[in-house]
């Protein structure tokens, strides 16, 4: 592949998914959170996309597919979590929820 | 053609670090789908058109917009209109602004380049070997995303859908007090 060495766009899949993974640590608000697990999503469809286009195979693609499709559902999931936490403790701190008794 | 890479790995970086690190989620929504641009700008470098399309057209798309719905929805306080003049101030829309326009010059420099063999990998997957090999190996997969997204949809609906009643008795003990 002309130019673009693999191991350059799987470095970059590794920081971006670090930075998704700060992202979920450092950060205290739940909406943040699911921003960084979206961002942890994305590298790894790189990563896979990546390895697809090293050995010319589909199966890449296919993968990085999935991934949208789970992602779509994960978000919509979570969203509609978060909008009933909100309903229910006007917060989305995590240090105001972890007080939570269910 | 390398240095298209770096530059868009270099906006991919910088947007995402400025993404965890944003204060206000609009802002951090805006760096986002200037982070989801980039890497479809990768994706069309290592010769994925379709991933790059699909990237586009459902992440930053449809999936940031169910964010910045859900953010306007939380956001429905008597300071709306106030926050909104905030919102659309240069400052805000100034930074991704510009990386997207980096994304711009450098995708309309490749589609400009006359010979097209010169940016798209030798073994390019193209888009039909994808759907055919989505089609005959992967049928199960394709059927269980399709069950999984049903899933999501009714588990979104049911859990999206406000009681006015607390059914829980701690949690009613607490509302009450």
């Amino acid at each position: 592949m002309n130019g673009i060495s693999i191991n350059m766009v799987m470095i970059l899949a590794a920081i971006l998914f670090i930075l998704g993974i700060a992202g979920v640590i450092i950060r205290k608000n739940i909406i943040f959170m699911l921003l960084s697990v979206e961002i942890m999503l994305n590298a790894s469809g790189l990563a896979f996309i990546a390895a697809g286009a090293k050995w010319a195979q589909p199966d890449g693609q296919i993968m990085f597919i999935f991934i949208l499709a789970m992602a779509a559902a994960e978000v919509s999931v979570g969203l509609a979590l978060i909008l009933q936490v909100y309903h229910q403790h006007q917060s989305l701190d995590i240090d105001k929820l972890k007080e939570m008794r269910g | 053609m390398t240095i298209a890479f770096y530059i868009t790995a270099f906006i991919a970086i910088l947007s995402t670090l400025l993404v965890i690190t944003r204060y206000n989620p609009v802002h951090a929504l805006l760096y986002l789908v200037v982070s989801l641009l980039s890497l479809a700008m990768i994706f069309y470098l290592l010769g994925a058109a379709f991933a790059a399309l699909l990237e586009v057209i459902i992440y930053a798309g449809a999936i940031m917009v169910l964010f910045i719905f859900v953010i306007m929805l939380l956001n429905l306080g008597k300071e709306t209109a106030e926050q909104e003049k905030k919102w659309l101030k240069p400052k805000v829309w100034f930074g991704p602004a510009v990386l997207s326009l980096v994304l711009l010059v450098e995708l309309g420099y490749l589609l400009s380049i006359p010979d097209q063999n010169l940016y798209t990998p030798d073994q390019a997957v193209e888009p039909k070997i994808v759907a055919i090999a989505l089609f005959q190996p992967y049928l199960i997969g394709v059927e269980l995303a399709a069950m999984l997204l049903m899933a999501g949809v009714v588990g979104a609906a049911h859990i999206g859908q406000h009681k006015k009643v607390v059914l829980h008795r701690f949690l009613q003990e607490k509302g009450s007090v």
